[in-house]
């Protein structure tokens, strides 16, 4: 191909020029040709010696360039394979002693909590490995793609995230079906490991329990606008199992959330997306400890309705929009929930409690609460990074049962300093000191070192 | 006709009017090669800079937005953009461009690529298991490239496919004529031992024969550290290295400190299209870096 190919396209682009040419330019352009002429001739007499040595010594690797698409053709049922990627974390702890670590004035969020020895997760000090996290990931067919992230623990599996995903709706659309984080707040679908510190903000443990994510059985639906704004809107609807809701024996899905974003840069070095979100679930009978009037343990059971607002605002900075050797990431969250329904006062255990006969009484609540934090990445290894959050009891109506149980008002409070170096973009170790003040009457000064490793095919991050 | 489509543009919004296809190219040499081939049919956005490390990019709100209105990514491929692309692919909604799909297109795919691990472990970094994804700076693949788009843009816009392959012969004629001019100008490169901060020259020294003699990334994706260049200046009483190169967004430091100790001098070099002054397009970038380079061993 080459000589002819050569000649002809360079005659073209001659071709192109040639109504201004005049002789000068005609010579100049002849004599270009007879350079390149020489040129390729002289190359392509060296590629021939080559090739002749290469012939004579038979040697297959003579010649450095692999052919990639030859290489990436050979074909074996395991190419099929998912992208399989673990975390594993683990960290030390130092903190007071607390057996039932809770935030004051708000309905304790017990989900569910793995125990260990009677040690409940947040109780837990010294040594420990926290979640070990297989991720599975793949398209199913060029319509579908697939991910699982099962969190390992001693004796369980836990399914965190189970989904299916369209990649061919167009129009923007996208569809997601399964068990699946979701869309609503900032932080509410980053795994633990892609977090800046080494636990949730306050807010998302009394929003959603000692998980700090809330997940949903069901379905979401996100539509992309065609702007050069990006505009993201999303719904969903769900089983609404994980608190505030409870699991209900019904037909209709008892979740649903909407949720909307907006984003852009501001020149090319800084980008931002604010979001607002709404979540709605409904409980029956969401069973947590309260303490009665005499400071005897009373189990309170919540039926109704739960509405929480979320709005947060994401900045971040990197000189150049290079993230790699200095970047600034700024976040803040604030939520608002408004309870509103009955509550059942109890005496489960027989202790002769205020509510030794069942008491039900009307319940309503708003709170709030919101977190900022700043991180800011100095080397390309080291980061630092600074959260401050605060919450408010608000208002809590317990009705006539506000004569058997107490309740608090207060204003949980924590601040935490946390520097991590990484060895590259996968492995991390984080070192935090908090001084936390979300149960009143106790200023508890914690210290973590934290380790943080992803072995495999670990997929990107999203903003 | 043609002032009905205009009409029926003006009625529809810009953004999906389909008498213009919407290009997103993840890098600037890419975007650049689009640009002069598809010229005023197409609106091309560049995902990314000369001063960006492609490999480093999160999956920006902006960038989703761009995504979901292009009829074409144009992408380097070669796992260059693993980071950042199939988030943004996946989360754009748009079907067209998906992978597999004629709207998804990777230039890595198009050319023979160098330095495909012979084992894939993280122990020796951030290793790319398809080859060198940094194609562009050899430019006969620049040529592979522009040919298999031309005829991309052509099969997804047939109206104007003769425009493409119009914009390609006359891109490649004057990209032959260079190229012949540059290999004329760097002759004296050859065979040139030179140390370079992360093998993004692989292609450009495989072009003009330059002989790479060590990374100053102890590993690919590893930053440099002080014990590693330590043994790179020792390494040079074996081996002398005569020039020491760095992109434009790869951190000066490094580069600067070994070329002090060695007595070399250190290159920065455009990499892509608006590393430098110069280097405003393919051309630019190309006349560039070879005038710095020559430079360099004068």
């Amino acid at each position: 191909m080459s000589r002819l190919t050569l000649a002809a396209a360079a005659l073209l682009a001659a071709s192109g020029a040639a109504p201004a040419a005049n002789d000068a330019d005609l010579a100049a352009i002849r004599a270009q040709i007879d350079e390149m002429k020489k040129s390729y001739e002289q190359r392509i007499a060296s590629l021939e010696k080559k090739l002749a040595l290469a012939e004579s010594q038979a040697n297959p690797r003579a010649e450095p360039a692999v052919p990639a698409p030859q290489a990436a053709a050979t074909s074996s049922a395991g190419a099929f394979n998912p992208e399989v990627s673990l975390i594993l974390q683990g960290q030390y702890k130092s903190m007071k002693n607390v057996a039932e670590r809770g935030i004051t004035g708000f309905f304790p969020a017990t989900g569910h909590s793995h125990e260990e020895g009677g040690i409940s997760e947040s109780s837990r000090r010294g040594l420990s490995l926290n979640h070990t996290e297989l991720v599975l990931a793949a398209n199913i067919d060029p319509y579908w793609r697939g991910q699982a992230i099962l969190g390992l623990l001693d004796g369980e599996v836990e399914i965190e995230e189970a989904w299916f995903q369209s990649l061919g709706l167009g129009n923007g659309m996208g569809l997601k079906a399964g068990r699946f984080f979701s869309g609503i707040g900032y932080l509410n679908e980053q795994h633990p490991h892609a977090w800046d510190f080494n636990d949730a903000p306050l807010m998302y443990q009394a929003l959603f329990g000692s998980h700090s994510n809330y997940a949903q059985d069901g379905m979401q639906l996100k539509w992309l606008a065609p702007t050069p704004l990006f505009l993201e809107f999303g719904a969903e609807f769900g089983r609404g199992a994980s608190f505030p809701g409870s699991d209900r024996n019904k037909n209709r899905p008892n979740g649903g959330a909407l949720f909307a974003h907006v984003g852009g840069d501001v020149g090319i070095a800084h980008d931002w997306r604010a979001g607002l979100s709404w979540l709605r679930t409904s409980a029956q009978a969401r069973e947590a400890h309260f303490e009665d009037v005499g400071g005897l343990e009373a189990q309170g059971a919540f039926t109704g309705s739960s509405n929480t607002l979320l709005a947060d605002f994401v900045w971040k900075w990197a000189p150049d929009g290079n993230p790699k050797y200095r970047n600034f990431k700024f976040q803040t969250e604030y939520f608002q929930r408004r309870e509103q329904g009955k509550l059942r006062c109890m005496d489960e255990d027989g202790v002769g409690n205020a509510c030794a006969a069942t008491v039900d009484s009307d319940y309503r609540t708003r709170q709030s609460g919101w977190y900022a934090q700043a991180v800011y990445q100095f080397t390309p290894n080291w980061r630092a990074g600074l959260r401050y959050e605060q919450l408010d009891s608000g208002r809590r109506d317990f009705g006539i049962n506000a004569a058997n149980l107490v309740v608090d008002s207060y204003r949980p409070q924590r601040a935490s300093l946390m520097v991590d170096y990484r060895w590259s973009e996968f492995s991390r170790l984080r070192l935090q000191v908090a001084q936390d003040k979300s149960m009143a009457g106790l200023a508890d000064h914690q210290l973590s070192l934290q380790y943080v490793m992803s072995l495999g095919a670990h997929g990107a991050h999203k903003f | 006709m043609k002032y009905r489509i205009f009409a029926l543009c003006l009625l529809l919004t810009a953004g999906i009017c389909r008498a213009e296809l919407n290009v997103f190219a993840t890098v600037p040499e890419w975007g650049a090669l689009v640009s002069a081939i598809g010229g005023d049919k197409l609106r091309v956005y560049t995902a990314t800079t000369a001063f960006q490390d492609p490999h480093r990019i999160d999956a920006k709100p902006s960038l989703l937005a761009q995504a979901r209105r292009a009829h074409l990514v144009v992408a380097a491929g070669g796992e260059l953009e693993v980071g950042w692309l199939p988030l943004v692919l996946r989360d754009s909604g748009n079907a067209a461009v998906q992978p597999g799909r004629p709207g998804y297109f990777e230039a890595a795919a198009q050319v023979s690529r160098l330095g495909v691990p012979a084992v894939i472990d993280r122990a020796h970094g951030d290793v790319h298991a398809a080859g060198n994804p940094h194609v562009h700076l050899d430019p006969r693949n620049v040529l592979k490239v522009g040919e298999a788009l031309a005829r991309r843009l052509g099969e997804l816009d047939p109206a104007n496919a003769g425009v493409y392959q119009a914009g390609f012969k006359d891109f490649a004629g004057r990209w032959q004529a260079a190229m012949a001019r540059w290999e004329q100008a760097a002759a004296p490169l050859r065979g040139v031992p030179v140390l370079v901060h992360h093998q993004s020259f692989v292609y450009l020294a495989s072009w003009l024969g330059l002989r790479e003699v060590g990374t100053l990334e102890p590993k690919p994706g590893v930053e440099p550290s002080s014990g590693h260049l330590s043994a790179l200046l020792a390494a040079q009483q074996l081996r002398p290295a005569r020039l020491v190169l760095r992109a434009a967004y790869q951190s000066d430091g490094p580069s600067r400190w070994i070329a002090d100790k060695a007595g070399i001098p250190a290159i920065m070099l455009p990499y892509t299209v608006g590393g430098s002054e110069r280097a405003s397009d393919l051309f630019g970038l190309f006349d560039d870096s070879v005038q710095r380079l020559v430079q360099g061993l004068r």
